[in-house]
């Protein structure tokens, strides 16, 4: 299996405060890597430094052997124009944790856009695999219906079928059940099992640590901007080896 | 017991607890206040009447040829302002909230004086900009003599076009702020370019909040023609005074054109309804009923309610 996602000491801050301080991992294609961590530990700014909604500061960071946001020529670095960033993240698929989802579009239109606008796909195709999209996700009777009109889980579930009509080779999840009441959160995870059995590559930021344990394939615990333990889900989650690991499981599980 | 239960069931509305039959508070303030002001209005009412006032010289000349052109040309003129105001007003937004340094701090200067002097100024000051320039010359494009150039119409135009840039800039930057920047993100994350997130995804959601204000810039538009009479240009007001002063009626042409002012600001209002109504879909879980609808829904409700009081008398 090749690298997916490489990261080699990637830093970034935010001002004086710096929230990556150095994170080496590697993402295989076709698995379901989970990160966890407490609020503040870095886990979601790298998830957005992967399709350069942020900018590292340093190290590097490759998605399916690229580099993202330069290209190197020699050993110079050149920023890429925000035409071909734009190009690589069709590419990524990514859903947040406060779903986005256009509100001035219905849940089918939302789902058509990304495909229409920018890979040119006409409207009647777009809209033909934006219901085989929802329903995939159990929602092909809310096709017509606003955000607004949904729940969270099916707003979360429109989100994911948003990211999914681009066909991404790799999948960003940022606390994708967070937001939502307790009661919703097993049709989202359910989404996202399917998901994974299909063989997407996935990059989970969750507190889900059921999911992590019955679904990922690799788990890294992030703590401070650095990646304090890392293993198979199963092993790290019920014999963690490092102290602050042990201390934050004890508080979730 | 359960011939209790059913007598209790007979005798009781199905409809659930005894309705409270209280008696209202009285509100003697508001018996007065309606008095006093009811007597005010009739006190305005007597006075006109008894003022000497052509009252038929009003209907006489509504439909005038002269008086049409000039609401024609009013209208026109707020059109034309109202559409250069709003070109440049989103032009001037983007350049506001560009990172360029140099284009913000220009846009922020142009709205600065435009908003800081008032249109009348700024219409005088387009008009007599003929003192200063004989010529105009746009290189190899266009020359002129200054005079035969700027028009009285171009000068209204010009005047109140740029003076409105200026408010409609602020109108269209509080909208664009006003969308939350995960839809920004969003889009960047499906692969959409910064002109097509603007255009598909920041501007739709905005217009929600643009539009309401620029309803009443529209409205404020044609009522600001009138000053335009100062520059010589024949639009309502200044028609209206033509025929006051030939017909011997001053005082009523005013109050004709009054009547076609508040006829057309009326007009645009339910035009702005309806504007407000489409923008607002997918922020309010239903939308707004038209003036039509509701119509329909009152006589449906009438007939329904109508149907059962009926049945018991």
């Amino acid at each position: 299996m090749t690298a997916m996602v490489k990261a080699e000491g990637v830093h970034k801050s935010f001002g004086p405060v710096e929230v990556l301080k150095g994170i080496d991992l590697e993402v295989k294609s076709g698995e379901v890597f989970c990160l966890i961590g407490p609020s503040g530990s870095g886990k979601s700014t790298f998830l957005r430094c992967i399709n350069h909604l942020e900018k590292i500061n340093a190290g590097r960071l490759y998605v399916d052997g690229e580099l993202v946001g330069y290209r190197q020529k020699g050993d110079k670095l050149y920023e890429l124009k925000d035409s071909e960033v734009a190009l690589k993240r069709r590419d990524i698929g990514m859903v947040f944790q406060r779903f986005n989802l256009f509100p001035h579009m219905t849940a089918v239109e939302n789902v058509m856009e990304a495909p229409v606008q920018v890979k040119g796909v006409n409207k009647g195709q777009a809209r033909q695999r934006a219901l085989e999209l929802l329903d995939r996700v159990g929602l092909a009777d809310k096709a017509g219906s606003y955000p607004s009109q949904l729940s969270g889980g099916q707003q979360q579930r429109v989100a994911i079928a948003r990211a999914l009509a681009m066909d991404p080779k790799l999948m960003l999840f940022d606390e994708p059940t967070s937001a939502l009441d307790p009661e919703l959160v097993g049709d989202v995870l359910d989404v996202m099992r399917d998901l994974a059995e299909s063989g997407m590559t996935m990059i989970v930021v969750t507190h889900e640590m059921g999911f992590a344990r019955e679904v990922g394939d690799s788990l890294v615990f992030m703590d401070g901007g650095v990646v304090v333990e890392s293993g198979h889900p199963r092993e790290v989650l019920t014999n963690p080896q490092h102290e602050r690991t042990k201390s934050f499981l004890s508080k979730v599980l | 017991m359960t011939v209790d239960i059913d007598k209790t069931a007979a005798d009781t509305p199905p409809s659930g607890p005894e309705a409270i039959k209280a008696i209202p508070v009285r509100h003697y303030g508001r018996y007065v206040s309606a008095v006093v002001a009811l007597a005010l209005l009739g006190g305005v009412v007597y006075a006109f009447s008894q003022g000497r006032i052509n009252w038929d010289a009003i209907p006489d000349y509504f439909f005038d040829d002269r008086i049409l052109d000039g609401v024609g040309k009013t209208l026109l003129l707020t059109v034309l302002s109202m559409a250069i105001g709003i070109i440049g007003g989103i032009l001037l937004a983007v350049m506001r909230l560009s990172k360029n340094p140099v284009t913000s701090s220009i846009a922020w200067f142009y709205i600065w004086f435009f908003r800081g002097t008032p249109v009348l100024v700024q219409l005088i000051v387009w008009f007599n900009l003929g003192l200063v320039f004989e010529y105009i010359n746009l290189g190899p494009f266009y020359k002129d003599e200054w005079s035969d150039f700027m028009t009285p119409f171009l000068t209204a135009l010009l005047g109140l076009g740029l003076n409105e840039a200026a408010y409609m800039a602020e109108i269209c930057r509080a909208g664009l702020l006003s969308v939350d920047e995960g839809q920004t993100e969003a889009s960047h994350a499906l692969g959409m370019s910064h002109t097509k997130t603007l255009r598909r995804i920041v501007i739709p959601q905005a217009m929600r909040v643009i539009v309401p204000p620029t309803g009443n810039e529209v409205i404020n538009m044609l009522k600001t023609t009138s000053l335009v009479s100062v520059v010589q240009y024949p639009e309502l007001l200044r028609a209206a005074q033509d025929i006051g002063q030939t017909s011997g009626a001053p005082a009523e042409m005013l109050f004709l054109a009054a009547a076609w002012y508040l006829l057309l600001t009326s007009v645009f209002s339910i035009g702005q309804y309806y504007l407000e109504r489409y923008y607002a879909r997918g922020s309010s879980r239903s939308l707004p009923a038209t003036p039509f609808q509701k119509i329909k829904a009152n006589v449906l409700s009438l007939s329904s309610r109508s149907k059962p009081t009926g049945g018991k008398a």
